[in-house]
């Protein structure tokens, strides 16, 4: 029996999906819709919409205003939108590739005007649609097809970016918290402005077998070994911290929201 | 007889009038020469009037930003020039393939790359056309005029309403920055059209069903409470994508042919000295300006000479030329690029007459002198 949430919020006719057996996109996707049941949003009022890739394929499969878009774009669209109608509850799902690569400009200009649109990059380290690429967050020294002697880039750390470039709320999460995942999502979309949440999950299809990290329960199992909470991660020596990823809320700010400041223009006339 | 509004205005102002008038309320844009005014002018106005302005971070995120807004329901229009209509394209192709209503002015400059940034060219024409990829519908409409650039702003809102699709409003320098008198019609003598919208059907909305007598799918909003899904793949009427050969086939037909079929409907030129001229001159744009003062001083000479104006570019007048062919003995085909809409009128003329082509790429003005020489050679 798929849970209710499955039935409530997603397009069940358009299932199954079309993500690997083992991948992480599965769980990410479920933390959101549970993240709007748990906020009871007026889904007539929500706004999904994704760029190119695995993870934006979500969209297709969740019951509401949904738009999939052009590679790297997503956040152009969903600005457009709240910019349109700012009652609209504007959430972006996007990829490591498709939003720190291609649509790299995008995300730091969106953080920069804190426009209230709440993001989540599903981040599997490699581009999985294209059959296993090296992205931005492949870690330097890891391989992907075009990567055979590992990949030279150093990687982006998408949480210090977006927080750097301006957003108001950011977190990281791993599939192996999907409870962490929801948490995040709420208070990103609670939060009127910019919301960045990294959900890091698992491509055991590409980056797994390219870089041998076992199995996906191998791979789900690392996620648990290597993850710090931000709170513990406060007290531990910069040595104890390498390689691990760090989660939690890892930034949160207060800064005037992008449509509100445009409001003010429209109405001082 | 009411009292007419009477304004002195560059074209790139116009277009913007234009498209408040056709009820633009969305505009996203990225700054570029020669078209800037056009976001400069929208920034100032639309707030005034509770519309949108954003100054996105590059052409492509002002070209998806376009797209968002329209489909909750607001008239969206950007503007910009060769480099930036280079890189709208992939979006555009999406707006094309999705079916959103959307307008683009371009102003064109010289190319290719950076080319000429101030001066006219109108080197555009082919990529108006074949620009994103793949086989799509495409409307370019292209003003002669300070005044005809207000109408064909509006035309081109109405055609994008009507036809749910991409409308390029392919401007030069010339007619951007050019200053002339206007009379602004009053509002209720403007044809405005809007797109068609389902009716409260919230349960059974298949947002790319075309129902018998329908020319487009009707067209929900977000947030009007139908859940349905957009996306750039080839999809089914339901708007989930599919691979399915026989639905891809079906779609991209209809998508060309709700264009190609209408083209009597779509297609607007004019014809000056046309009855009895046995050479006629095609130009559209900027430079048809420089014509109709060669063919007054031709004229003069008693030269037989006439020109035919396509204001629609895209779908081209098709029809039209094919009878001007028949009648004439030669046709000029005078633009500045180095012969791009020579090579549709050759096409459609099919040896019927023969076919010259007159043009120019550095930036500088075909002048009529030059024109009625040219004439004299051929």
């Amino acid at each position: 029996m798929p849970s209710q949430l499955i039935n409530n919020y997603f397009r069940t006719n358009s299932l199954p999906h079309i993500w690997c057996p083992g991948c992480g996109n599965g769980i990410v996707t479920r933390s959101i819709v549970e993240a709007i049941d748990n906020l009871n949003l007026d889904r007539d009022k929500v706004c999904i919409v994704s760029g190119i890739g695995c993870s934006s394929r979500a969209s297709g499969y969740l019951d509401f205003n949904t738009l999939h878009t052009t590679h790297g774009r997503a956040l152009t669209f969903a600005t457009g939108i709240k910019m349109a109608k700012p009652g609209l509850e504007v959430i972006v799902i996007t990829g490591d590739g498709d939003c720190s690569a291609i649509g790299g400009n995008h995300l730091i200009h969106a953080s920069r005007r804190n426009i209230n649109i709440t993001t989540i990059v599903y981040n599997n380290n490699i581009y999985g649609m294209t059959g296993g690429q090296y992205s931005p967050t492949t870690p330097k020294g890891d391989k992907g097809t075009t990567a055979p002697y590992g990949s030279i880039d150093t990687d982006f750390d998408l949480c210090n970016l977006t927080a750097g470039a301006g957003a108001t709320y950011v977190g990281r999460a791993t599939v192996f918290n999907p409870k962490l995942i929801v948490k995040l999502i709420e208070n990103g979309i609670k939060n009127k402005g910019f919301s960045f949440i990294e959900a890091v999950t698992t491509c055991p299809t590409y980056y797994g077998r390219k870089n041998k990290k076992g199995s996906a329960v191998d791979m789900m199992r690392y996620l648990k070994d290597n993850s710090i909470n931000i709170e513990t991660a406060k007290k531990l020596e910069d040595n104890k911290l390498k390689d691990k990823i760090i989660v939690g809320e890892l930034y949160k700010n207060i800064r005037p929201e992008y449509t509100d400041e445009y409001n003010k223009i429209v109405d001082s006339f | 007889m009411k009292n007419k509004t009477v304004k002195l205005m560059q074209g790139n102002e116009a277009c913007v009038e234009g498209a408040l008038a056709a009820g633009m309320r969305f505009y996203a844009g990225y700054p570029i020469t020669p078209s800037t005014e056009i976001a400069e002018i929208s920034a100032a106005k639309l707030p005034r009037i509770g519309g949108k302005f954003i100054q996105m971070e590059d052409e492509i995120a002002s070209m998806g930003a376009v797209i968002g807004a329209s489909l909750t329901g607001l008239k969206s229009m950007t503007a910009t020039s060769g480099p930036g209509f280079s890189l709208k394209q992939e979006n555009i192709g999406y707006a094309a393939m999705a079916e959103i209503p959307c307008v683009i002015a371009d102003v064109q400059r010289g190319g290719p790359s950076t080319g000429l940034p101030t001066s006219p060219a109108q080197g555009d024409v082919m990529q108006a056309k074949w620009g994103t990829h793949g086989d799509h519908p495409m409307i370019a409409l292209s003003p002669s005029s300070v005044k005809e650039t207000y109408e064909v702003t509006i035309k081109a809102f109405n055609l994008a309403e009507k036809y749910r699709t991409p409308v390029i409003i392919l401007m030069d320098e010339v007619i951007a920055h050019m200053r002339e008198k206007i009379e602004i019609p009053d509002k209720d003598e403007l044809e405005i059209i809007n797109r068609t919208k389902p009716e409260n059907n919230f349960e059974n909305y298949n947002p790319y069903e075309v129902k018998e007598g329908e020319l487009v799918p009707p067209m929900a909003s977000f947030g009007e409470g139908y859940k349905f899904h957009i996306t750039g793949l080839v999809h089914d009427k339901t708007g989930f994508p599919t691979n399915k050969s026989d639905v891809a086939e079906d779609l991209i037909n209809r998508l060309v042919k709700k264009v190609e079929k209408n083209t009597e409907d779509i297609v607007e030129y004019e014809e000056y000295f046309l009855e009895d001229a046995d050479i006629a001159i095609l130009a559209y744009g900027g430079t048809a300006r420089a014509v109709k003062s060669a063919i007054d001083m031709a004229r003069e000479e008693n030269m037989k000479v006439g020109m035919f104006r396509p204001i629609t570019i895209w779908p081209s007048p098709e029809e039209q030329i094919r009878k001007l062919a028949e009648k004439v003995r030669k046709i000029i085909v005078i633009e500045m690029n180095l012969g791009q809409y020579y090579l549709e009128v050759d096409r459609i003329a099919n040896k019927l007459t023969e076919v010259h082509k007159y043009g120019r790429v550095n930036g500088e003005l075909i002048t009529p002198d030059e024109i009625i020489s040219y004439i004299k050679e051929v």
